[in-house]
């Protein structure tokens, strides 16, 4: 039997509906069970349903599933379309709904690729599907790992690292009963355990779902000198985008001087107070605060004036970024250039004339770029991904409470680790660490043993 | 003289082997250096043991011979893990080493078309790139259609101990010098591997007072389908448990750049086993540990020595004798033999197929520790399954290659010839993914009907486990077919359990935990007449029903991938669009399904995608 893929197979920034694709032996029953009027079953084939998507009893979003039966489709297995109507947030719940009822994500190109393999389409479209593979597959791998960031990543290896401790205990005490002087795991030791863990998941759960470039987007800063152009260069790029309004919390969203999209990824842009060295009690609130949304910034623009030399103020704000990830936006460039660039990093550089609204595409592409989105195209890999690794922790959370049923029902604690195993692995896959000989190298390092 | 099979190596890979193909009725050969060195126990006097033993209980169901040996020379045995789960529950015996060894001789004696011959051999003879024969160290040429190479530690073979290194096997005997050089020669990458094995020491040399006694179980076992227990519970004969003191951590510190592994000797490429590290390694990587387990454990009934498992050391002899001494009850302890380790060639065995025929040269096999495994199980089973497979190809039949969810021998087949080895691969249960299919219990039901369809199962064996199968059956039905109504409540009460309302049946009530089948009978709630053993399969399908249908799930995706089958003529640098290292891989392994591709290291999910699309392209229009 083959998995049951899913995907948002249209562009997810801003437009009205979202379509989410399910393609497989399971795609009608995986639907059929995160809706309202569970009727999906029962449905003719090539038909659109109304119906609501719950999660458990709360509405997410009132939709039409088309429904189409195995073979006249795509992929010639069953394939079920969910309209979403209720935006970014919503598209990504739905999905994340039927990952965790038993979808799993598709890869790049893998509705054509079964279309192919099912003798759907023809030799020429799979060449085509083979080079999307390729190109695609290391972008999706490197934001798959890189979207989980470095806190979350370093609680889920912690995480892991005891769960396999636990695993090779276990293991141990079964391939070498004979040595009574390893501890040997009791059920009353793995309760405690499997209790610390579920608290330490749920922690990872509730610090991805409040995850900063889903909900929130990125973070863009501008600073500079007054009167180098950033409200001008603020106007611009708000004009030139629908403003999307999104729920950011604390201080930031005061400074937040307006909320752009840039392919579909939520831009959020910040002006900050300007920042300098001073005495004042009432005005260092202000540069503290500004410090602190620069230093928070996911991505700092510096500006600078074109038709000016670089001054001590202009200096000291590099320095203060250095260590950021910056650009350094040359505004006025249509007035003589005065400024001089030979000590800049010359590869941050980005020409601009906010006046004649020149440039802002390119500071865009820019932009883009760094955060990888430009490999990325329509659909967003990185709320698919999201979605995908708090899918992952909640099944492991499915896991960790058939362990607590099987603790309660007296099992034998080699087949709770069977879904240990499971955690282990499905934590592991959220940050790509799927080295199979770990759990003997474990074994063997941790355990002394021998003849 | 001209044989269909020759089998090279008298070890327990080598006895299956010949015994697998002279049962098909293939004229046989086996070639050991020494005749009665035939299926010798040159380390632990044991069988069986995690993992090992449900192999044994493979070997048997698919016809072999070393569960049935075994069962006629155990001085003890037990069910481990016995309070743990029933999926890693596996026997271990203590086997006589003179027994064994005789019985499995006399097996082979009185099997008809097989021909046993003392010779070392040290070629082969090679025709268009098929192996027809093989020469003996004499230049005596012998002429065959297969040849299945169980050579065990003998290729190459140094003793080492302390700062001596000897060329000899593990009896003494004769190794051979040149075969490994000449596989070398035909295209083989040779790896060299160590293992080590611990002292024996003279039985009435030992104060028994200052031990732990360990005895064997107190119900019956066998390992065989077949066999009915032939030793008598109260007769086993006891191990025996110590630990080391602080004077045997002191004397080997002291010593320690005297051992051969650290420092004694200083042109060791061998790479030891990680599961059975020498005590110096134990004691240096496990420094905060302030003793070590060891046992005792007989090795015959017919002569008086003791092996000190958990010793192993290429300390020298001097230094031997005081870490002995050292230990509680062994003060005075004389010690017949020496520990030592042993540095051997083994060829890489990503080099041979899953039917264990090589990749270089074809109709030749190999089998056993030469394939970079450790232990007699191990061994065995590659000995078996070498030998069916070809006598499967003199049949031109397709090759029986286990699943990883049919059996331990198929995990372990796979992971050799997919995964290479690092250090002499020993099987464990964490091997497995299936581990909750590949029961002991359930051997004969997985494996038997592959034995009878290769021909090593006669017609009664299989008509035995067809009826066991039936039984199941029945009772599963028999079971869900009473339904229990409120009045029953009484006795669910009795047995502490929560009451229930109507059409609530025996099947569903046994999966609470507390219900056992006994209970049922005792209560009368049923009062059928069915074997332990029928009962046992039928509880355990019932009471694991969920973890063994999740198990199910799993690997019929597994099967799904196994049945995607890769040409064997296919170029992987044709395919453009494959990365460079899965291509590299890929064409060194040679993997024969999509399934065992997707195993191997250094290929990923894109590169199987892109492999998949190729194949329908080319092969499948």
């Amino acid at each position: 039997m083959e998995d049951t893929i899913v995907a948002i197979s249209t562009a997810l920034g801003v437009g009205a509906i979202s379509i989410i694709r399910v393609s497989g032996d399971e795609a009608i029953d995986i639907v059929n069970k995160i809706t309202k009027f569970k009727k999906l079953d029962k449905v003719e084939t090539h038909t659109i349903n109304y119906d609501y998507i719950l999660e458990k009893d709360k509405v997410i979003d009132e939709v039409l599933i088309s429904v189409m039966r195995s073979p006249k489709t795509f992929t010639k297995e069953d394939i079920v379309e969910i309209n979403c109507h209720g935006g970014i947030a919503t598209t990504n719940k739905v999905l994340e709904l039927l990952l965790i009822n038993g979808c799993r994500l598709a890869q790049p190109g893998e509705f054509t690729k079964r279309a192919f393999l099912n003798g759907r389409i023809d030799l020429i479209e799979a060449e085509g599907v083979m080079d999307l593979i390729n190109s695609k597959t290391e972008v999706s791998r490197n934001l798959a790992i890189n979207q989980v960031n470095g806190s979350t990543s370093k609680l889920i290896k912690d995480l892991r690292q005891s769960i396999i401790e636990i695993l090779a205990n276990i293991e141990v005490n079964i391939d070498y009963p004979e040595y009574e002087d390893i501890e040997e795991m009791t059920t009353e030791m793995l309760g405690k355990k499997i209790s610390n863990i579920e608290e330490k998941i749920k922690e990872i759960i509730n610090k991805s779902e409040n995850g900063k470039i889903v909900k929130e987007g990125i973070n863009v800063a501008l600073i500079g000198r007054p009167n180098v152009g950033k409200s001008s260069l603020l106007n611009c790029l708000l004009e030139a985008e629908k403003a999307i309004v999104t729920d950011i919390a604390g201080t930031t969203r005061d400074c937040v001087e307006g909320t752009i999209s840039i392919d579909g990824i939520i831009v959020n842009l910040i002006d900050t107070a300007g920042i300098r060295e001073t005495n004042d009690i009432v005005e260092s609130i202000g540069v503290n605060k500004s410090i602190d949304l620069m230093n928070n910034a996911d991505l700092v623009l510096l500006l600078l004036n074109n038709n000016e030399e670089i001054n001590k103020e202009d200096l000291e704000l590099l320095n203060k970024i250095k260590n950021k990830n910056y650009l350094i936006v040359i505004n006025k460039n249509d007035l003589e250039s005065k400024l001089d660039i030979s000590k800049l990093d010359e590869s941050k550089l980005v020409y601009i004339s906010a006046l004649n609204n020149e440039g802002i595409d390119q500071l865009k592409n820019r932009i883009k770029q760094i955060f990888n989105l430009d490999k990325i195209e329509t659909s967003d890999l990185t709320y698919l991904t999201n979605a995908r690794a708090i899918s992952l922790l909640k099944q492991s959370l499915n896991s960790i409470t058939d362990i607590k049923n099987g603790l309660n029902d007296n099992l034998p604690i080699d087949m709770l680790e069977i879904d240990l195993k499971n955690v282990w692995n499905l934590l592991g896959s959220i940050i790509g660490d799927t080295y199979e000989e770990e759990l003997i190298d474990q074994l063997f390092s941790q355990f002394c043993l021998g003849k | 003289m001209e044989y269909e099979v020759i089998v090279v190596g008298g070890g327990h890979a080598g006895c299956e082997a010949a015994l697998a193909c002279a049962n098909k009725n293939h004229k046989t050969l086996l070639v050991t250096g020494r005749i009665n060195n035939i299926a010798t126990m040159p380390c632990n006097p044991s069988i069986g043991g995690s993992a090992k033993g449900i192999v044994v209980r493979e070997i048997d169901a698919l016809g072999g011979a070393m569960g049935k040996i075994a069962d006629q020379s155990l001085l003890q045995i037990k069910m481990l893990n016995y309070a743990k789960g029933p999926a890693v529950r596996a026997l271990r015996a203590q086997a006589d080493k003179i027994t064994y060894p005789q019985q499995m001789l006399k097996l082979l004696n009185k099997t008809p078309n097989l021909t046993i011959k003392e010779a070392i051999i040290e070629d082969l003879i090679i025709e268009d790139g098929k192996v027809v024969g093989v020469i003996t160290e004499n230049g005596e040429n012998i002429i065959s259609k297969i040849v299945i190479l169980t050579t065990g530690t003998y290729l190459k073979s140094d003793i080492l101990i302390g700062d001596t290194r000897t060329r000899e096997g593990p009896h003494g005997e004769k190794p051979s010098n040149y075969l490994s050089d000449n596989l070398k020669k035909y295209g083989f990458k040779i790896i060299r591997l160590k293992t080590g094995t611990p002292q024996r020491i003279a039985k009435d040399s030992i104060d028994f007072s200052k031990t732990q006694i360990e005895y064997g179980d107190s119900v019956y076992h066998t390992f065989s389908f077949d066999n009915n227990p032939q030793y008598k519970i109260e007769e086993q004969i006891p191990c025996h448990l110590i630990y080391t003191t602080p004077l045997t951590h002191k004397i080997i510190l002291d010593n320690l750049n005297k051992s051969s592994m650290y420092g004694g000797l200083d042109d060791i490429t061998g790479v030891g086993p990680r599961y059975c590290p020498s005590i110096e390694d134990k004691i240096v990587r496990f420094k905060d540990k302030e003793r070590h387990q060891l046992f005792l454990e007989p090795e015959s009934l017919y002569y008086d020595d003791i092996y000190l498992q958990g010793f192993s050391t290429s300390m020298p002899l001097d230094v031997q004798e005081q870490m002995v001494h050292s230990l509680p009850g062994l003060e005075h302890a004389v010690i017949n033999k020496y520990a030592y380790a042993i540095e051997y060639d083994a060829i890489y065995p990503t080099q041979i197929k899953r039917s264990l025929e090589t990749k270089i040269i074809e109709n030749l096999y190999t089998a056993g520790q030469i394939n970079g495994t450790s232990g007699y199980e191990e061994a065995a089973c590659q000995g078996l399954m070498a030998g069916i497979n070809a006598s499967l190809k003199l049949e031109n039949k397709e090759p029986l290659i286990l699943k990883r969810n049919e059996a331990y021998i198929g995990v372990l087949i796979d992971d050799l010839v997919t995964k290479g080895v690092r250090d002499p691969y020993r099987l464990l249960t964490s091997r497995a993914e299936y581990r909750l299919l590949l029961r002991h219990d359930n051997a004969d039901l997985r494996l038997r009907e592959y034995g009878y369809q290769v021909g090593l199962i006669d017609d009664e064996q299989y008509q035995k486990l067809q009826l066991k199968k039936k039984q199941i059956n029945e009772l599963i039905e028999k079971l869900k077919s009473i339904k229990l109504t409120p009045s029953n409540n009484n006795i669910l009460e009795k047995l502490q359990s929560t009451p229930i309302k109507d059409g609530y049946n025996l099947y569903e009530l046994l999966k609470r935990p507390e219900i056992t089948y006994n209970k049922l009978l005792d209560n009368n709630l049923i009062d059928f007449d069915y074997s332990d053993e029928i009962i046992e399969q039928v509880e355990l399908n019932i009471k694991y029903e969920g973890y063994i249908n999740k198990a199910n799930k799993e690997a019929s995706k597994l099967i799904n991938l196994e049945n995607k089958l890769i040409p064997p003529n296919i170029d992987y640098n044709k395919i453009v669009n494959l990365a460079s290292e899965a291509k590299q891989k890929l064409s060194e392994i040679r993997p024969t399904s999509i399934g065992q591709a997707i195993r191997i290291s250094g290929v990923n999910p894109a590169d199987i995608s892109i492999l998949s699309i190729y194949l329908k392209k080319e092969y499948n229009k």
